[in-house]
């Protein structure tokens, strides 16, 4: 059975990935693409742990928290450049 | 089995939840309504994932290291969504058409720093015509 779910959920995540690809490609404002990275990188999370259950490996989850904290980061860093427009 | 059957469940919870969310991202009309899809679906969505995981492996390492991460995201979310929707209101992205209440029109000045308007300059109460910020 779970093999099986696995595949589902996996199938689902690669196809919210192709959406939120779209958005990122033609998104018309910087911001929007902002928000696609952000979301992406949280399908990335959640890629990682159904990856982490498929193979009964529990390590795959500190890729999790690592994955987890830079994101937060660079969507910092992007929101905090973006807001000043460029300037110091 | 029990097992089986509650991780299968919750995977299934945090994928609608985040094929929801960017489904949302990719239809919404505009970025200050897509980053309600993109943050609170989206975080419930991989906390599901998270706990499925948690459940299934059933040790208290684990465990506590899934918390961990539920955590960390539930408090980073909501200020990284805080940071973009300040950064695109900062850099003019327009506004649904059909949006009724701008609460921060003319309180931002040149330099993008917050003045101190007075009170009742922000809210436009709006027809239907709706306007968009510059």
């Amino acid at each position: 059975m779970l093999p099986i779910v696995v595949n589902v959920v996996l199938g689902m995540l690669g196809l919210a990935l192709v959406l939120t690809c779209i958005r990122l490609l033609r998104g018309p404002s910087m911001a929007d693409r902002v928000v696609a990275l952000d979301l992406i990188s949280t399908l990335a999370v959640g890629m990682i742990c159904v990856y982490a259950i498929s193979t009964d490996q529990d390590v795959y989850l500190r890729d999790a928290i690592v994955l987890a904290v830079i994101a937060f980061l660079g969507t910092t860093a992007f929101a905090n450049y973006l807001g000043k427009g460029g300037q110091p | 089995m029990i097992t089986t059957v509650v991780t299968s469940a919750l995977m299934l919870f945090g994928a609608s939840f985040m094929f929801l969310a960017a489904l949302g991202v990719l239809r919404l009309p505009d970025i200050y309504i897509r980053m309600h899809a993109a943050t609170k679906s989206g975080t419930l969505g991989v906390s599901g994932m998270i706990l499925a995981s948690a459940v299934h492996f059933g040790e208290l390492g684990v465990t506590t290291r899934a918390v961990l991460i539920v955590v960390f995201l539930y408090l980073t979310a909501p200020v990284a969504a805080h940071f973009i929707g300040r950064a695109a209101y900062q850099t003019g992205a327009p506004m649904w058409d059909r949006s009724v209440v701008d609460e921060l029109r003319g309180r931002y000045n040149a330099k993008g720093a917050l003045d101190s308007a007075p009170e009742t300059s922000g809210v436009s109460s709006g027809s239907e015509g709706g306007d968009s910020s510059s």
